[in-house]
């Protein structure tokens, strides 16, 4: 089991060093394709000031002019290690993980990403917890009831919850609630305001992913159900709430945790439509700033720390897998 | 010519096969089994029907059932795949869904399913569920589906034993050891943590089996126990089972597509068709002196490894009935090269199960002398 871990986490390695080399390719090289020079780059970070020894000094400080390959290593070095950065006239130093330097709002990514992640974290696992919950509860209690006014009424509404999209749910919440004050409240300076202040985003966020989970609970749960096992411990004279979860729902639990694996770690890089509407300052709303502001850095980071996510929730699901399903072979 | 369609139908009491010539000879009889033979009926199954309403129509996929069976005795039920024979099993079990409040879905079971004189069919539910395992058990056909793939060997025959016996988890694991090892899966103790996907075919089979013994059930009925084995591996099942049968003084159903299987295990045959008994009698007699043409039919598609390789086999010709629109009359004329011989009856009317004289029932149109000429001239030479 350990060495299977080991392997996948340094195969996990290699794939963001992967990542890494398509998103610089994506924001450093695509540019260059479509016509972009190391100075009008420059001008891009510095913005409307067209001085040219300014222009000299940036492109100097971020090596925009270096082969490619060496911008890149540099990039990834810094990562690792941390990099500095001169200008001739002053070093800046860049603690590792250094993903670079923004140059609209002069900071550097990585602790601004820091700052940013705890509002990301919070809206994930307050709406994870939700959205699992009263999903694989209300998509039990349909397969169980199957043809029932409860399996069609909580069908219905999933069905709805799957249609309908976070700023139109969001924006409704906000309404019924008369304006619920929804702004971010550090769990540790106030762990009730917190809560508080983002159940309804939490709602909002959950109120999609419980629809979905509720319709895969009940498909699994009833084809579970129709398993060859089921009905032996039917046989065996099993209590028929024992067979239900002892036997249906374990089996039909494993695929949606699996899911449910790969979906949190999507919302953990932002959940970019659920932030703007609420202006919840997370990973979402930064990536969306800084792309409306031509700020690669940031976009790198976020989409860098994204993909770190998803990674990690890859390798979190797979050896959750093994544990759960002993037929999974650790080759 | 309607002296012969007046047989009188059958009585409405329950009637016992005469146990002639049923015994098969050389097979060891457990002491005690003895007086019990004509003791009560352990099993009264009378009239059973169980019928699937579904949008196309009503399944009838078990119509008009009988049968009885003893302690220490065993039935064979043979026929193709959707004659009823599962449906059967599950029904005595109470395994059918029960159709919702408004009585949509789920099986209509009517008729009366007596086990040790208490009715199963009309017990609520929670009096199935004590039943089932403790004093029912079942052996299913694939042991690979069967099992959950989460749970150890071990802990599904202990769960097994744990619904009907208060008793630790150490005791249970106990005893699942000891069932194992009387299964005899080798090494049961290192075994019993096994997972079912670690286990062969045949020693997933013999799992169940120690699965369904371990609260020592008075009936035990194996749904194709032997379908997904290889042929060596189902005559070690079958023997176990026997062995078992005996030392457990239980009564057996087993079910099956292949007359074989059970020519040597069973006391009785019931070949089923259609959802109803089409000759029923001691295990000997059908094998040997088969009335029914339907039965004729499943021998002759029978390969044997004691014929000439050349020799084709028999396929009966056609499918099975549809369970809606079963044919009129006799369900099988479509398919019975003798339909003719009796005339429009078998077309017309449903034949009764009526005693041929020698202790086996046949429902066929055919006179008894006629046959037994049929097969004689021209079914025996053939097998």
């Amino acid at each position: 089991m350990l060495t299977y871990i080991v392997r996948r986490l340094l195969a996990a390695v290699g794939l963001l060093l992967v990542v890494t080399l398509i998103t610089f390719w994506i924001f450093y090289i695509l540019p260059l394709w479509a016509g972009q020079t190391p100075q009008s780059l420059a001008a891009a970070y510095v913005g409307k000031q067209q001085d040219p020894l300014a222009l000299r000094a940036v492109v100097d400080r971020f090596g925009f002019d270096k082969p490619l390959f060496a911008q890149y290593f540099d990039y990834v070095i810094g990562i690792v290690h941390g990099r500095t950065y001169s200008d001739g006239v002053s070093l800046i130093h860049c603690n590792a993980p250094c993903f670079g330097y923004s140059f609209k709002n002069y900071e550097q990514v990585w602790p601004t990403l820091l700052s940013r992640a705890p509002v990301t974290v919070s809206i994930a696992l307050g709406a994870g917890v939700l959205w699992l919950v009263f999903g694989v509860l209300s998509g039990v209690i349909s397969a169980v009831r199957k043809g029932s006014i409860a399996d069609r009424v909580s069908m219905g509404i999933a069905l709805a919850g799957v249609a309908l999209p976070v700023y139109f749910v969001g924006p409704l919440l906000e309404a019924l609630t008369g304006r619920w004050n929804t702004t971010y409240v550090p769990f540790l300076s106030n762990p009730f305001q917190w809560a508080q202040h983002l159940s309804i985003p939490w709602v909002a966020l959950a109120f999609g992913y419980a629809a979905l989970y509720a319709r895969m609970t009940r498909a699994g749960m009833l084809d579970a159900l129709n398993e060859d096992f089921v009905r032996t411990a039917r046989a065996k004279g099993v209590r028929e709430r024992k067979v239900l979860y002892r036997h249906a729902l374990r089996s039909a639990l494993t695929p949606i945790i699996t899911i449910f694996g790969m979906d949190l770690g999507a919302v953990l890089g932002g959940a970019v439509l659920l932030e703007v509407t609420f202006s919840l300052p997370g990973l979402g709303l930064l990536a969306i700033n800084s792309i409306q502001q031509d700020d690669f850095p940031v976009v790198m980071g976020v989409t860098l720390l994204a993909a770190f996510f998803i990674v990690v929730a890859n390798i979190v699901v797979d050896v959750f897998y093994a544990v759960v399903d002993p037929r999974v072979r650790l080759a | 010519m309607s002296g012969r369609h007046s047989r009188p139908n059958q009585p409405s009491n329950w009637f016992q096969p005469a146990r002639v010539a049923s015994e098969p000879e050389g097979r060891p009889q457990p002491r005690g089994a003895e007086p019990e033979r004509d003791g009560p009926a352990f099993l009264e199954v009378r009239d059973l029907n169980v019928h699937f309403p579904t949008e196309d129509g009503l399944v009838k996929a078990v119509d008009g059932l009988s049968f009885t069976l003893r302690r220490g005795q065993t039935l064979g039920i043979v026929g193709e795949s959707g004659s009823g024979k599962s449906v059967t099993s599950l029904a005595l079990l109470g395994l059918h869904k029960r159709p919702d409040k408004r009585g949509r879905g789920g099986a209509r079971i009517r008729g009366e399913i007596r086990l040790d004189g208490e009715d199963l069919v009309a017990a609520p539910p929670e009096r199935l569920e004590t039943l089932r395992g403790e004093k029912l058990a079942m052996v299913f056909q694939d042991p690979m589906s069967a099992m959950h793939p989460y749970y150890t060997v071990g802990e599904q025959i202990a769960e097994a034993f744990l619904v009907h016996n208060r008793a630790s988890k150490a005791v249970a694991r106990k005893r699942a050891i000891e069932m194992l090892d009387r299964v005899g899966i080798p090494q049961p103790d290192a075994r019993v943590d096994d997972f079912p996907h670690q286990f062969s075919g045949g020693m997933r089979q013999r799992a169940m089996i120690a699965m369904a013994l371990v609260c020592n059930p008075q009936l035990l009925i194996a749904d194709e126990p032997t379908t997904a084995l290889d042929v060596t591996v189902q005559a070690q099942i079958l023997d176990l089972m026997r062995d078992l049968q005996q030392e457990f003084n239980s009564a057996l159903i087993v079910i099956t597509h292949d007359l074989g299987v059970v020519a040597e295990l069973a006391d009785d045959i019931m070949v089923m068709y259609a959802g109803k008994a089409v000759e029923y009698g001691p295990a000997k007699a059908v094998f040997t002196d088969p009335e029914h043409p339907y039965t004729w039919g499943l021998l002759g598609s029978m390969p044997r490894l004691d014929r000439a390789v050349q020799e084709r086999l028999l396929p009966i010709p056609g499918n099975p009935p549809s369970l809606i629109n079963v044919p009129s009359g006799c369900a099988f004329h479509p398919r019975c090269g003798y339909a003719q011989m009796a005339g429009g009856h078998c077309r017309n009317e449903v034949p009764q199960l009526v005693d041929n004289g020698q202790g086996t029932l046949v429902s066929c149109h055919l006179w008894p002398q006629q046959r037994r000429g049929l097969f004689a001239e021209h079914i025996a030479p053939k097998l």
